[in-house]
């Protein structure tokens, strides 16, 4: 059923390699509207470097992105942003030293009609998104060094939604969060969801995407070693393709997979 | 969700307790919104100059000294607003000296050797079109070295170390070492003196704007505020920031009026305008000084584009986080092309005020105001690990650095011993900035 649908984004042989190390290699990947999917993988099976060829931050050897059927040119976090790209990045990628407003608008600031920038209307409506976030964030005035891990992530991700993104990409975003926190993030995951937006969920931790994906992607070693929707396989299943490669029988394999002898 | 209404309310609960516990003092400080650390640095100014005025037996407190400090403190003021951008963008500029003297000799050279052939000797456009090429040569030198940093990825402290020696060089090359002067009549003006300064009346006259414009901003940002509802300050701390601040300008005007012409200039004055040498001596105010007047233009303008402006806020999130501002969509490159664009410019504009306060272009011009102009960005708190800086604490700290050498002048002490103390301050300041940083924490 969901495929006859045109895919929201189709990343098909995708190929990066540094100082001939293949870092991602023939890895094709797709996310349909309203749709949640998994990467999984090890630290440095290519997950993060595959989606950050997505997001603008990065430059494929080779392969190509197609956004809602049609290929697009993305060489820079700029072009990302044009196509409704917005990723939040699990180093919490906000300028410390500015306060929660300026690291929403930042690249994108309001300005009055004189040119100069319109820090009042930005605080507006930095607490309005915020108030809908998090309701108990007060501190707009403080520089986001200041904040805890999860008001700086809600920030991170208030700066995505603020923009109207229609794809959405989340490299280990609860990884700085405590219990409630990622609670938190889970029901904000569920509601963009709700409002027809894509989204790529990067985890290493199996756990903490396993009930909110639709799909999962494994990745090993730079390959995507297969994929499968959540309610066909188990955690062990997906564990056992995450560490030894192994596709359960209800997944698709990918050029990753293990050789079966 | 139980828990988190309770948490809510506990959390409501402390904020109410906290504001409870404060004492007065910091109370003050939250309702009128004064930054502490620049207060802190606005009293250890105080400090020094009380303490020299006690040890000089009331030499430095003087309207001729105050007047002559701020004036010192031009120069290296200008320079410092720049620092401040390229120190927070995790750069250094170690050129600004060379370039200084670069600009100021081709300056020199243009309104003494080359304009004269064509326009005649003092031509009223002499001047503006020698600044203008100045600025010229100023903007072309800092964005061939931003470029350099920017898109060939070498270390802005190796470009600027180049640039220390290649300008320096290019300054001598210009005229083989020759000094330049005398420079044009209005050209002078730039350097301050018994002509460059305005007089009593414009004086007050800025100093009544000054006013109006704080009154205004004050009054705008609460309209502002209101407009969206946001938590205002207190009437009292409106009032008490507005008189503060109309009292300093004031004050600082007086002070400038008070210190009057010397007797022979006077007196020549009197005796080329027919006026009668009254008893007492004839007491023509000096006002303030043009240079004085172009420095605290520059800070205006260069705090307006570091808070209002696009650009400001692109330098502070780059310091703050490179990685963050490049994902965020920033042209980071451009931005240090414009950076390092804005610092020459700012070196030209102090070096018009130097040549013409020296009334000559020499090939020493600005040695060593690169160490001086980072050190006044520092002691003025712009940290140099980057993200954080302020114009006007950088222009403070200038103020303190030349109040230290002109306190030292007048006790009397070698010059030697000079370097070794401005050193030492420079290295206790930031030590105490940084224990004040941990602690803010």
């Amino acid at each position: 059923m969901k495929d006859q649908r045109t895919p929201l984004v189709e990343m098909k042989n995708i190929s990066i390699s540094f100082g001939g190390i293949h870092a991602v290699d023939n890895a094709s990947v797709d996310l349909y509207p309203g749709e949640v999917v998994a990467l999984l993988g090890h630290n440095g099976a290519g997950k993060s470097t595959l989606i950050k060829i997505l997001s603008g931050a990065y430059k494929r050897d080779a392969g190509e992105i197609l956004i809602n059927g049609e290929a697009a040119d993305i060489n820079n976090p700029r072009d990302a942003k044009k196509y409704g790209i917005e990723t939040i990045y699990q180093t919490l990628a906000v300028a410390d030293n500015v306060d929660a407003a300026a690291n929403l608008y930042l690249g994108r600031e309001l300005r009055t009609p004189w040119g100069t920038l319109d820090d009042v209307a930005m605080e507006a409506k930095a607490r309005e998104v915020m108030g809908r976030l998090n309701p108990n964030f007060q501190r707009f005035k403080e520089p986001v060094k200041a904040l805890s891990g999860g008001q700086r992530q809600s920030v991170a991700i208030a700066r995505a939604i603020l923009f109207d993104a229609r794809i959405l990409i989340m490299d280990e975003p609860t990884a700085a969060l405590g219990p409630q926190e990622t609670a938190q993030v889970g029901d904000l995951i569920k509601q963009l969801k709700r409002e027809g937006i894509g989204i790529f969920l990067i985890s290493h931790d199996i756990h903490d995407v396993f009930d909110l994906a639709d799909r999962v992607s494994v990745m090993k070693n730079g390959q995507v070693v297969g994929q499968a929707r959540t309610e066909d396989v188990t955690k062990d299943e997906v564990l056992g393709m995450i560490i030894m490669g192994k596709v359960p029988p209800k997944a698709i394999p990918g050029p990753g997979a293990m050789q079966m002898a | 969700m139980a828990d988190i209404t309770q948490g809510k309310t506990q959390g409501a609960q402390a904020n109410r307790a906290r504001t409870a516990d404060e004492n007065p003092v910091k109370r003050f400080f939250r309702a009128t919104e004064i930054d502490t650390r620049l207060l802190g640095m606005v009293g250890a100014l105080v400090i020094i100059w009380v303490g020299f005025q006690i040890m000089t037996g009331g030499l430095f407190l003087t309207p001729r000294n105050l007047w002559n400090l701020t004036v010192q403190t031009s120069s290296v003021a200008v320079m410092a607003t720049g620092m401040v951008l390229i120190i927070v963008t995790r750069n250094i500029d170690l050129s600004v000296g060379s370039v200084l003297g670069f600009c100021g000799m081709v300056m020199g050279v243009m309104q003494v050797k080359f304009l004269p052939q064509f326009l005649g000797l003092e031509h009223p456009a002499i001047w503006i079109i020698t600044l203008l090429s100045g600025i010229a040569v100023g903007a072309a030198i800092g964005a061939l070295q931003g470029s350099i940093i920017a898109f060939l990825n070498v270390p802005a402290f190796i470009v600027t170390l180049g640039g220390l020696l290649v300008w320096r060089g290019a300054t001598w090359f210009v005229t083989s070492g020759q000094t330049v002067a005398p420079m044009n009549a209005t050209f002078r003006l730039m350097g301050g003196g018994t002509e460059g300064s305005i007089g009593a009346t414009a004086s007050w006259i800025v100093g009544i704007l000054a006013c109006i414009a704080i009154v205004g901003a004050i009054l705008n940002s609460r309209k502002q505020r209101k407009r969206f509802g946001f938590p205002l300050r207190p009437v009292w701390a409106e009032y008490f920031l507005s008189i503060l601040g109309c009292v300093l300008v004031l004050g600082a005007i007086s002070v400038a009026n008070h210190y009057y012409w010397p007797t022979n200039i006077a007196r020549k004055f009197a005796d080329a305008n027919g006026i009668a040498w009254p008893d007492g001596g004839l007491q023509i105010s000096h006002g303030i000084a043009i240079p004085v007047l172009v420095a605290i233009a520059v800070g205006i303008v260069m705090t307006f584009i570091a808070t209002r402006l696009r650009f400001g806020r692109y330098v502070f999130a780059l310091g703050g986080n490179p990685e963050a501002a490049e994902l965020a969509g920033i042209k980071t490159r451009w931005v240090t092309v414009k950076i390092f664009t804005l610092m020459g410019i700012l070196c030209a504009i102090a070096a018009a005020i130097s040549t013409a306060r020296l009334n000559a272009a020499t090939n020493a011009q600005g040695e060593l105001d690169e160490l001086y102009t980072i050190a006044a960005a520092v002691i003025g708190g712009t940290s140099l690990a980057g993200g954080v800086g302020t114009i006007a604490g950088a222009m403070i700290g200038a103020l303190v650095m030349q109040s230290l050498q002109s306190g030292m002048v007048l006790l009397g002490i070698d010059s030697p011993f000079q370097r070794i103390v401005v050193g030492v301050v420079l290295v206790v300041a930031v030590w105490l900035d940084t224990i004040y940083r941990a602690r803010a924490k």
